[in-house]
C-alpha cells in the first residue's frame, strides 16, 4: 500500500498525536512550550498537505494561522510570561510514567475502537485523522487534569483545540468562518488566562493550584 | 556458493567486522569532540593484547565466573549469524526466529549479569540489577516492535521479513516508523551507549556494562569485549535488516551479488557508525532512574506503533 | 499402613520408594493410553458412595494427559524425598498424609463424574491443608496463618465447584460427565457454570486476584510437597478449568464454535494476563526463596490460563487451528512449568535443609558448598526465565506465535484483547528473568552472607539424583518439544475433533507453528549449535591465550572489603525495579534512617509493600463478613418467646407463598 497522500497525512497527524504523549511526561514549563510550538508547527504542516491534496486553498490560511499563532506567538508570549512570573524553573510532579503512558494509550485505543467501526463507509484518510484528532483531544483532557500548574493546563486546553483543528481539516468541506472563530476564541483566551496569571500571581504570590485550594477553605 | 560455505561466511564477517564498528563509532567521537582519537583498528590490538595477557581472577571466583565469558560471546556471536546481512537465505536462519533472537541475546545477558554477581562485590551488584532494570523494559519493547512487523507482514522468520520488505513496496507506514524509532531506542540501551551509559566510564554512578565485567581481565576481558561488540553490531544488522534490507542477495545468491551484498552491508555499517556517534556525541548521559522513562518511550512508541496498524490496516 | 510405618526411623524409606513405583506406573500407562489410544475410552463404574450414585472413573485423552504431567512430577519428588525426608523431625505428621495427597489428584484426573470429581478434590484439599499444617509447632505462628487462609479459600474453592456441577448438571440430577455432557440447559446457567469453576479452580490454580492463599500455603509445607502443591495441585485445577470449559459445556465434541462464545477466553485471557505480571512483580520483591518460587507459579500459571483464555477465543470465532496452536502452547507450559518449578523447589529443599536458612539474603556462595544443587537450580532458573535451549522458552515462544495468530479473529474488542495480552506477556517474560537471575545471583553466588551458608554441605545422593533427572528432562524437553506434543495430540482431537495443526507441521527436528515461511524454531540444532561453537570459541582461544590463571584477592575498584555484608543483597537488587513499578503498583514506600554524622549506630532501610489484592479485595469482604456474623450473632441470644416468634413468622410466611403460588 504505497499511497503518499496517504501516508503523509497520517505521518503528520501520528507526529502530533506522539507530541501529544510528550507533553504528558514533560516535566519543565519551557519544555512544555518548546513541544507545544512544535506540535503546532506539525498540526500546520498536516492543514497545508491537506490543503494540497483536498485541492482547498483556504486550508493554506488554517495553516498559517496555526503556524503563526499557535507555533510561534503564543508560545514566545507565554515565554515571556514565564519569565515574569519567575516559574520558568519550577519542576511539578506528574503522574509517574507508568501510570501516564498507560492511560494514554488507553485512551488511544478507546477512540481507535470508537471511530473506525462508526465510520467505516468514509474515506480511509477521513476516518484515520478522525481517530487520531479523538485521541489528541482526549489527551489534551488528560494533562489538564494531570497538572497543576495553571500554565501548564492552559497548554493541555490548547493541544486539545489542536486535536480539534486537526479534525477540521481532515474533513473535507469545512468552511473557513469555523477556523477563524476557533484562532479568536484562542486569543481571547489567552489574554485572559494572561489577566488571570498576574491576578492570581499578585495576590496569593503563587500560581500552584493545590495550594490554591486551601484558600477555599474546603481543605487543607 | 553452497549453503555451509555462506554460513561459514557469515560468521567469519561478523566476527572481524564487529571491532571495526567499535572502533570507527570511537574514532569518529574522538574527532567530534576535537581529539585524534586511536587508530580504527585499536580495537582488534586491544583483544589481541588481552588474549595474550593474564588471567586473574579472584579467589572466590566459581566455575561460573570463568565460563560465563564464552557463553555471553558465544550466545551473541551465533545470534548475530543468523541475520541476514549480505545474503537473505543463510542455512541456519531458520533454527530461530525474530522471538528466539531476542531470547538469544538475553541468554547472553543472563550469563553476564551472572557473572557480574559471581565475586560478591558491590560493583557488580550495581552493574547487575541495573542491567536486569534496562533488560525488563527494552525486551518488551523489542517485542513488540517485532509484534508490528509480524502483524504487518505476517511472519516472525528473518529471511522472509526481509525478503518481503526489500522487493515490496510497503510505502511509509507510520508503524514502521514508530518501529524503528522504538528499536533505536532499545539497541542504545541494549549496547550501553549513550544516554543510558557510557561505554568508556569507570565511574561507579554512571556504570551499568562496565560495572558487570569489573572483575574480568585477559583472555576473559577479551571475550567479554568482544561479545559487546558483537552485540553492536548484531543490533546494528537486525535495524538494518528489518528497516532497511536493500543490496541483499536474495533468493539463490551467485559470488557476484554476494560480493555486493557484503559491500553494501559494509557501507550500512559504516553509515550507522557515523550516526551513532553523532547521536552520542550531541547528548547528555541520562541520570539512572531517568533511563526507566526512556525505555517507557521506547515502549509507548511499541504499542502506538501496534495501535496504528490495526488503524491503518482497517483490520 | 503409612501411620504404623511412620512411627520407625526409617518410615520414609519406605513410603517414598512405593509412591514413586505407583507415579511411574501411572504415568507410564497413562503416557501409553495417549500415543496408542484405545477406540473408545473404558469407564470403569465403582459401587462405592453413596448408595444411589456410583462413582465413575475413566482415562480419555485430557485426563491422562495430565495423569502423564502429574505422575512424572510425583514420581521424581518421591525420588528427591527418599533423601529430603531423612531429617524430617516428626515424619508421621507428613508420611501418611503424602500419599492420600498423590492419590486424591490422581483421583481428581481419573473422575467421570461430579460427585466422585468433589470428593477427590475435598481429600486433595485437605490433605495438603495437613502437610501445610506439618511443620507447625506452636500455635500462632505465621504457618496457622497461612493454614487458616488456606482452609478458607479451598472451602470457597470447593462450595463454588459444587455449585457450578449442581448447576451443570440441572435438575435432572444426573451428574455423570457424560450426562452433563449431553444434557441442554439455558445461556445464564452455562454462564453460571463457567463463572463459578473459574472462582472455584481458579482460586485453586493461583490466579489473580485469587491468589493471595498460596504464597501463604505453598512455602509452608515441606518442599517436595510445595513442589508437588505448585507443580501438580495447580495443573488439576487448570486440569478442572479444562475440563468443565472445553468438554463439559461445549454441545458435542467436534462443533466448531460451540460453547458459550468468546467472554469466558476473554476473562481467562484478562486474569492470565494480570496473574501473569503481578505474579512476577511480587516475586521480585520477596527474599524468603520459597515465597518466591511462590509468586513465580502465580505467573506461570497467568501463562497456561493466557493460552487457554485464547484457545477458547479462537474456538468461538471458528478459528479451530489457531485453537489448538493456543491449546497446545497451554498444556506444553503446564508440563514444563510442573518440572521446572519441581526442580526449584525441590533445590529450595536441599538448600534449606544444607543450611537451615529460607532467607536469600542470609545465603550466598551455595555454587561452591552445594556445587550440584546449585548447577541443577540454575538450569530451573535459566528454564523459567524462558531463555533457549530449554523448554520453558518452547511453550512462550507457542504462545507467542499464537498470539501473533489473534490477527485473524474478526472482532475489535478481541483483537485489542489479543495483542494487549501480548505485551502483557512479553513484560511478564522479561521481569521474570529479573526474578530469577535475582534469586540464584543473591542466594547462590557471591560471598556466604550467614555462617550457615558457610558451611552447608550436600545432602543425600538421592536428592541429588532427582535434581540432575529434573534437568536432564529439561534439556531434553527443550531439544525436541515434539515428544511432549504427541502427548497432546490426542487432546486436541477429543477437544477440538482435529489433531494440533502444529505437530502436523513439526518433526524432532524443527517446530513449526503454521508453516516454514511464517516462523520455524529447532530446540535440536540450537543446542548443538550453541554447544559445537562454545567448543570452537574456548579451544581457540586456550589455543592463542594459554590456560593459565592466577588467583587473587578480587578487584573492587581497589578497595575490597572482606565483610559480606557489603555486597548486594536482595533488596538492592531489585530496587531499580522497585522504584520503576512498585511506587504506583505496590504503593511501595522506602524510609531511610540516617544515623547522624559522627554516631556509629546503624543506618536502618525500611521498605513497605502493600499487596492491593488484600486491601481491595480480601480485607472489605472480611470486613462484610465478619459484620454479617455479628449481626447474625444476636440470633444465638434470644429469648424463648423471640425464638417462637420467629419461628411462627417463618411459617406465616410459607403458607402465604403457598397461597400465592395455588
Amino acid at each position: 500500500m504505497g499511497n503518499l497522500p496517504y501516508d503523509v497525512a497520517h505521518l503528520l497527524g501520528t507526529s502530533v498525536l506522539v507530541l501529544s504523549f510528550g507533553l504528558l511526561f514533560q516535566r519543565r514549563i519551557l519544555g512544555v512550550l518548546n513541544i507545544f510550538g512544535v506540535q503546532a508547527g506539525f498540526l500546520a504542516a498536516a492543514a497545508a498537505w491537506q490543503a494540497h491534496i483536498q485541492h482547498a486553498p483556504h486550508l493554506y490560511i488554517t495553516a498559517a494561522i496555526a503556524l503563526v499563532f499557535k507555533a510561534i506567538v503564543i508560545p514566545l508570549a507565554l515565554r515571556r510570561i514565564v519569565f515574569r512570573l519567575r516559574i520558568h524553573r519550577t519542576v511539578e510532579t506528574v503522574l509517574g510514567v507508568g501510570p501516564t503512558m498507560i492511560a494514554g494509550v488507553g485512551l488511544v485505543g478507546l477512540s481507535v475502537i470508537l471511530v473506525l467501526p462508526l465510520t467505516h463507509q468514509s474515506v480511509a484518510l477521513t476516518r484515520d485523522d478522525l481517530a487520531l484528532a479523538l485521541s489528541i483531544v482526549l489527551l489534551g483532557l488528560l494533562m489538564m487534569i494531570t497538572r497543576r500548574n495553571a500554565v501548564t493546563q492552559v497548554v493541555g486546553f490548547m493541544s486539545l483545540e489542536n486535536g480539534l483543528i486537526l479534525a477540521a481539516v481532515g474533513v473535507a468541506g469545512m468552511p473557513l468562518v469555523v477556523e477563524m472563530s476557533v484562532a479568536f476564541s484562542v486569543m481571547v483566551a489567552f489574554i485572559i488566562f494572561g489577566i488571570f496569571f498576574f491576578h492570581i500571581r499578585d495576590r496569593f504570590d503563587t500560581l500552584d493550584l493545590q495550594s490554591l485550594e486551601s484558600f477555599r477553605g474546603e481543605r487543607s | 556458493m553452497n549453503g555451509a560455505g555462506l554460513q561459514l561466511l557469515q560468521f567469519l564477517l561478523v566476527l572481524l567486522l564487529a571491532p571495526g564498528l567499535t572502533g570507527l563509532v570511537r574514532k569518529t567521537k574522538a574527532r567530534l569532540t576535537g581529539r585524534r582519537g586511536p587508530g580504527l583498528l585499536q580495537p582488534y590490538r586491544d583483544l589481541i593484547r588481552l588474549l595474550r595477557k593474564e588471567a586473574v581472577i579472584a579467589e572466590n571466583a566459581s566455575w561460573l565466573f570463568r565460563f560465563a565469558p564464552y557463553l555471553t560471546f558465544t550466545a551473541l556471536w551465533l545470534a548475530a549469524a543468523l541475520i541476514p546481512t549480505f545474503a537473505q537465505r543463510l542455512p541456519l536462519s531458520p533454527i530461530a526466529d525474530l522471538i528466539a533472537l531476542v531470547a538469544l541475546i538475553g541468554l547472553g545477558r543472563f550469563a553476564m549479569a551472572l557473572a557480574g554477581l559471581d565475586i560478591g562485590t558491590a560493583f557488580g551488584g550495581i552493574g547487575s540489577s541495573r542491567e536486569v532494570m534496562v533488560a525488563a523494559l527494552a525486551e518488551p519493547a523489542m517485542l513488540l516492535v517485532i509484534f508490528t512487523l509480524a502483524l504487518l507482514l505476517g511472519t516472525t522468520s528473518l529471511p522472509d521479513i526481509a525478503g518481503y520488505l526489500a522487493t515490496t513496496n510497503v510505502g511509509l507506514r507510520v508503524s514502521l516508523g514508530l518501529g524503528l524509532v522504538a528499536l533505536v531506542i532499545v539497541a542504545i540501551a541494549e549496547n550501553a551507549r549513550v544516554p543510558v551509559d557510557n561505554p568508556a566510564t569507570h565511574l561507579e554512578l554512571t556504570m551499568i556494562h562496565e560495572a558487570m565485567i569489573l572483575e574480568y581481565s585477559g583472555r576473559h576481558l577479551a571475550m567479554m569485549e568482544a561479545a559487546s561488540m558483537v552485540k553492536l553490531l548484531l543490533f546494528v544488522s537486525l535495524i538494518a535488516c528489518l528497516f532497511a534490507p536493500w543490496g541483499m542477495a536474495l533468493g539463490e545468491p551467485t559470488a557476484a551479488s554476494a560480493a555486493i551484498g557484503i559491500a553494501v552491508y559494509i557501507g550500512k555499517l559504516i553509515l550507522a557508525g557515523l550516526v551513532l556517534a553523532l547521536f552520542e556525541t550531541s547528548i547528555a548521559k541520562m541520570r539512572v532512574f531517568r533511563v526507566g522513562e526512556f525505555l517507557a518511550t521506547a515502549l509507548l512508541l511499541g504499542l502506538l506503533a501496534v495501535v496504528f496498524l490495526f488503524v491503518s490496516k482497517g483490520l | 499402613m503409612g501411620v504404623a510405618v511412620a512411627r520407625g526411623r526409617a518410615g520414609h524409606l519406605f513410603i517414598y520408594p512405593i509412591s514413586f513405583l505407583a507415579s511411574a506406573a501411572i504415568a507410564l500407562t497413562a503416557g501409553a493410553s495417549l500415543l496408542h489410544p484405545p477406540i473408545d475410552a473404558p469407564s470403569a463404574i465403582l459401587p462405592i458412595g453413596l448408595p444411589w450414585l456410583e462413582a465413575h472413573f475413566r482415562i480419555d485423552a485430557l485426563s491422562a494427559y495430565f495423569l502423564v504431567v502429574v505422575n512424572i512430577l510425583a514420581a521424581i519428588v518421591a525420588i528427591f524425598a527418599v533423601g529430603y525426608g531423612r531429617h524430617e523431625e516428626e515424619p508421621h505428621r507428613v508420611l501418611p498424609i503424602y500419599p492420600v495427597f498423590v492419590a486424591g489428584m490422581n483421583l481428581v484426573l481419573l473422575s467421570d463424574d461430579a460427585f466422585s470429581f468433589l470428593v477427590a478434590w475435598e481429600f486433595m484439599s485437605l490433605s495438603s491443608w495437613l502437610l501445610v499444617l506439618a511443620t507447625q509447632r506452636e500455635p500462632g505462628t505465621s504457618q496457622a496463618a497461612a493454614a487458616y487462609v488456606y482452609l478458607v479459600m479451598a472451602a470457597i474453592g470447593g462450595i463454588a465447584l459444587l455449585l457450578a456441577f449442581g448447576v451443570l448438571a440441572g435438575v435432572a440430577g444426573d451428574y455423570s460427565f457424560a450426562a452433563i455432557r449431553t444434557a441442554s440447559r439455558g445461556q445464564a446457567a452455562t454462564a453460571a457454570a463457567i463463572l463459578l469453576t473459574l472462582l472455584g479452580a481458579g482460586s485453586k490454580a493461583g490466579l489473580v486476584p485469587l491468589h493471595a492463599w498460596l504464597p501463604l500455603a505453598h512455602p509452608a509445607a515441606p518442599s517436595h510437597v510445595s513442589a508437588l502443591m505448585s507443580g501438580a495441585m495447580t495443573k488439576v485445577a487448570l486440569y478442572a478449568i479444562l475440563r468443565v470449559l472445553f468438554d463439559l459445556t461445549v454441545g458435542a465434541p467436534g462443533e466448531p464454535s460451540g460453547g458459550a462464545g468468546w467472554w469466558p477466553g476473554l476473562i481467562l485471557i484478562f486474569l492470565g494476563g494480570l496473574s501473569a505480571v503481578m505474579g512476577a512483580l511480587y516475586a521480585l520483591l520477596e527474599s524468603d526463596l520459597k515465597k518466591l518460587l511462590a509468586y513465580s507459579t502465580v505467573e506461570n500459571v497467568g501463562i497456561v490460563a493466557l493460552g487457554l483464555g485464547l484457545a477458547l477465543v479462537f474456538r468461538a470465532s471458528g478459528l479451530a487451528g489457531l485453537a489448538t496452536l493456543a491449546l497446545g502452547a497451554a498444556l506444553l507450559h503446564a508440563f514444563n512449568h510442573a518440572l521446572l518449578k519441581g526442580l526449584l523447589f525441590c533445590g529450595a529443599g536441599a538448600v534449606i535443609e544444607a543450611t537451615g536458612e529460607r532467607d536469600i539474603e542470609r545465603l550466598g556462595g551455595l555454587i561452591r558448598r552445594l556445587p550440584a544443587t546449585s548447577a541443577c537450580f540454575l538450569i530451573g532458573a535459566a528454564g523459567l526465565s524462558a531463555l533457549p535451549p530449554l523448554n520453558g522458552f518452547v511453550s512462550e515462544w507457542l504462545t507467542f506465535q499464537a498470539i501473533l495468530g489473534g490477527t485473524q479473529l474478526s472482532l475489535w474488542e478481541l483483537k485489542f484483547a489479543v495483542v494487549v495480552a501480548g505485551a502483557v506477556l512479553a513484560l511478564a517474560a522479561a521481569l521474570a528473568a529479573a526474578v530469577f537471575l535475582r534469586a540464584f545471583g543473591i542466594g547462590f553466588l557471591g560471598r556466604p552472607r550467614s555462617a550457615a551458608a558457610a558451611v552447608a554441605i550436600e545432602g543425600a545422593p538421592s536428592m541429588r539424583v532427582a535434581l540432575c533427572l529434573f534437568a536432564a528432562l529439561c534439556f531434553l524437553l527443550g531439544a525436541v518439544p515434539l515428544l511432549v506434543l504427541r502427548l497432546a495430540d490426542p487432546v486436541s482431537q477429543r477437544l477440538f475433533a482435529q489433531p494440533l495443526a502444529l505437530s502436523a507441521g513439526s518433526t524432532w527436528l524443527w517446530l513449526v507453528p503454521f508453516s516454514t515461511g511464517v516462523s520455524s524454531y529447532s530446540g535440536v540444532v540450537l543446542l548443538a549449535a550453541l554447544v559445537g561453537l562454545a567448543f570452537v570459541v574456548i579451544l581457540a582461544v586456550h589455543h592463542f591465550a594459554g590456560r593459565r590463571l592466577r588467583r587473587g584477592p578480587a578487584w573492587d575498584c581497589g578497595f575490597p572489603d572482606p565483610r559480606p555484608e557489603t555486597q548486594y543483597s536482595a533488596s538492592s537488587f531489585a530496587q531499580p525495579l522497585r522504584r520503576v513499578f512498585g511506587t504506583s503498583l505496590f504503593r511501595v514506600r522506602e524510609h531511610v534512617d540516617m544515623a547522624a554524622p559522627g554516631e556509629m549506630a546503624a543506618s536502618r532501610l525500611l521498605v513497605v509493600t502493600r499487596d492491593l489484592a488484600w486491601d481491595w479485595l480480601y480485607r472489605p469482604i472480611a470486613f462484610a463478613v465478619d459484620g454479617l456474623a455479628s449481626r447474625l450473632n444476636l440470633l444465638q441470644f434470644l429469648t424463648i418467646r423471640r425464638y417462637l416468634s420467629l419461628m411462627f413468622m417463618a411459617l406465616a410466611l410459607l403458607l402465604i407463598v403457598v397461597a400465592v403460588l395455588q
